[in-house]
């Protein structure tokens, strides 16, 4: 599935159409602040100022594109390849990286952003998302979830299991597959032979789709109109976005061992934001030239701002209270951890 | 650039495999990034290169999947060593290990014997993000039927997985990760004392650091700082946890009259509580103190920024042994009267 092509132009489609301007404007402009703040996280990561990152360069369209089609009360259920979506999502996207700065394991409060921690273990939040809007509806709330995963994760029983509960249970939850076509240095032949990874979702009883990840507009219509029909009581849906992973696995990965230089040259050919810049000048929704070069500038002026605010407030060194290790394992400080707690302040005077 | 001095520990476990490939037709190494990647510690570096895919091979990302197959081809006549890419990746696979790898043998008599070996990078100290820190072996030492080791020593790295792949029990095999760059003079290929048998590794008289895996050098370093203060202390490295053959760790007490046991674990419900109720039941009569237990505190492993918090270090050891009750220590007076 495929709305606009990689040279920027409109595809016609007999079920789907295409979002209208000002949503495509607003994924564009989204997805410029992605890939900035992929390079800015890269940047960082490389100083050493974050312990690792995992950027998303090049999966900008998947992850915009899914999260963009969320409704206000909806969750998201990210990994940690997902630091994009959490930004267009809405988190503070200082507190995106306190997992990767090493600071903490999860830098916000997920009930306030409807957003679940990154999630490490592959494939397992999926089934979190399961539950927690059959709770929702148990509330007699309208809350659906997106819960994303790698063409990698979809190997994990944990997969499986959440794929299973949603669809038996019917609850509201789109699976946003990013097949970025590796899991560190396994490429997705080796994973799995289903003919495509939305062909999974037969198996279920829930519908799949496969889509053009990298083109925006597809990934938000195809993700808005799975939501929709899960909500409705439609059943769960696999979304397939089919991208590209162009940096390294992380920045400790060393990929010249496993893939030939050529294949990432091949995809960035097929950059999610060269595509949705053509179409925005090509058909003129920012206006006329001038006008579309201007607003082009100021997206990009507002992405440089959020990255430089990411550099700058990541700048210092944040004082850590190693004390706090002991407050939040338990609902209240058990006499165990108040013990321990001193011991470990004497040893800190002693040095 | 002139190489290192010595061999490193993953240097040795890499040897290690290849050595066993070699030697044995039937020793398969697969798991997740083993192949072209050679393992994201590079373990299995260069393996798939020499034996080709049919030996090494990069699986499906799916460790119950992993273990499982794993079982299937044991019972066949392989003898596959399976990596599980950290600790915390260990645990989907929880039900294969623990319901049949550990006891396919019990289960049918000693008919069906599980020669696998999983090796399972363990341990914090690297700087990383959660789930990649966890010391996981109180999980499988709790489980009869699973052989636990751990190396302390690239020499031990190379011999004990050599031994490993050569068992014909399971063979859980935790490879200290922050020590992979560890270095030792040694020649490969080696062979140390069999890996069932600890070891001392500093001799020592006033007091004994039972330890193992990550936490040999640091109860090393502890020792070699007590010595300047002119405090005596024995290492013993206990490298196969399970089953285990305490031998070693009660005489060494006996000898010394006074035990800390030293992991990087939480200490709660850890496999030092076993190691201390041991050395209680064993030795009570030749202790001049309690056995006290150092490890990392009882909370989820902490964020790289705060790691150094939770994992014990030389000075962590040497409070302990200071608290060893030295004070009450008796003493012959010179004319036949013992005093405090
Ligand atoms: C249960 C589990 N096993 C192994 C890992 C180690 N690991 C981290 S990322 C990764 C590859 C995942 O690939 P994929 O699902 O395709 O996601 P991508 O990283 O490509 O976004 C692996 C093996 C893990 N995090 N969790
Ligand atoms: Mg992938």
């Amino acid at each position: 599935m495929r709305l606009v092509d990689r040279h920027g132009r409109r595809v016609g489609h007999s079920s789907f159409t295409a979002p209208d301007p000002a949503r495509l404007v607003e994924l564009h402009r989204a997805m410029l602040i992605g890939r900035r703040f992929n390079q800015q996280a890269g940047t960082l990561a490389r100083q050493g100022r974050l312990a690792v990152y995992p950027s998303s360069t090049g999966q900008e369209a998947a992850q915009v594109g899914g999260v963009l089609a969320l409704s206000d009360q909806d969750w998201l259920f990210p990994t940690y390849r997902d630091s994009v979506a959490l930004v267009a999502h809405g988190v503070d996207p200082v507190r995106t990286l306190t997992l990767f700065r090493g600071d903490w394991h999860c830098g916000y409060d997920p009930h306030r952003y409807r957003c679940a921690p990154q999630c490490t273990p592959l494939a397992t939040n999926a089934s979190h998302a399961v539950g927690l809007t059959y709770a929702a509806r148990r509330k007699g709330r309208d809350v659906a979830a997106l819960a994303m995963m790698g063409d990698g994760a979809t190997s994990e029983g944990d997969a499986h299991e959440a794929y299973n509960f949603a669809a038996v249970w019917n609850t509201p939850v789109v699976f946003l597959v990013q097949n970025n076509h590796w899991a560190i240095s396994v490429p997705l032949h080796r994973q799995t032979a289903a003919p495509t990874l939305a062909h999974k979702a037969v198996g279920y009883g829930m519908k799949g789709y496969h889509v053009d990840g990298n083109d925006a507009a597809a990934v938000y219509a195809v993700v808005s109109h799975a939501l929709a029909e899960a909500r409705a009581g439609g059943g769960p849906a696999i979304v397939e976005a089919v991208t590209y992973r162009v940096d390294p696995h992380t920045n400790a990965d060393a990929p010249q061992r496993y893939r030939d230089p050529a294949e990432v040259e091949h995809w960035k050919e097929r950059d999610p934001l060269i595509r949705s810049e053509r179409l925005i000048r090509d058909e003129g929704l920012l206006g006329d030239a001038e006008e579309t070069e201007r607003a082009l500038a100021a997206f990009g002026a507002e992405a440089d701002a959020i990255a430089d605010t990411v550099r700058e407030r990541l700048a210092g060194a944040e004082e850590l209270d190693p004390r706090s290790l002991f407050t939040d394992v338990y609902a209240t400080v058990p006499p165990l951890l108040e013990q321990e707690r001193a011991v470990l302040a004497d040893e800190l005077r002693e040095v | 650039m002139a190489a290192a001095p010595g061999v490193s520990m993953g240097e040795a476990l890499n040897r290690a495999l290849h050595d066993a490939i070699e030697q044995d037709p039937d020793v398969l190494v697969y798991g997740e990034d083993v192949g072209p990647l050679g393992g994201v510690f590079r373990i299995t570096d260069g393996l798939i290169g020499e034996f080709g895919p049919e030996r090494v091979f990069d699986s499906p990302l799916a460790e119950a999947g992993i273990v499982g197959t794993a079982i299937g081809m044991a019972m066949y006549g392989l003898r596959p060593v399976v990596e599980m890419q950290f600790d915390a990746f260990a645990y989907p696979a929880f039900e294969q290990v623990v319901s049949h790898l550990a006891k396919m043998r019990n289960r049918t008599r000693g008919a069906v014997a599980l020669p696998v070996v999983l090796r399972v990078p363990y341990g914090g100290g690297i700087g990383g993000v959660e789930h990649h820190s966890d010391s996981s072996e109180a999980y499988y030492t709790h489980t009869p039927g699973l052989r636990v080791v751990t190396p302390g020593t690239p020499a031990d790295a190379y011999s004990m997985l050599r031994e490993a792949v050569e068992c014909d029990d399971p063979v859980v095999f935790l490879e200290p990760k922050r020590r992979y760059w560890s270095r030792q003079e040694v020649d490969l290929p080696v062979r140390t004392e069999p890996m069932a048998t600890p070891v001392v590794r500093r001799p020592g008289t006033d007091a004994t650091l039972v330890t193992y895996g990550p936490m040999v050098e640091t109860a090393l370093e502890a020792a070699e700082t007590a010595a300047a203060e002119g405090r005596s202390l024995e290492v013993v490295d206990v490298r196969q946890l399970a089953p285990l053959d305490d031998g070693v760790v009660t005489a060494s007490v006996r000898r010394t009259g006074r035990a800390v046991v030293v992991h990087e674990a939480s200490v709660f419900g850890g496999y030092g509580a076993e190691l201390a109720a041991r050395i209680g039941e064993r030795c009570f009569h030749y202790l001049e103190a309690p056995v006290l237990r150092v490890g990392g505190l009882d909370v989820p492993y902490p964020p790289p920024k705060l790691e150094h918090h939770h994992l014990p270090d030389a000075n962590r050891v040497l409070a302990a042994v200071d608290r060893l009750q030295w004070e009450s220590e008796w003493t012959d007076d010179g004319e036949g009267r013992v005093r405090p």
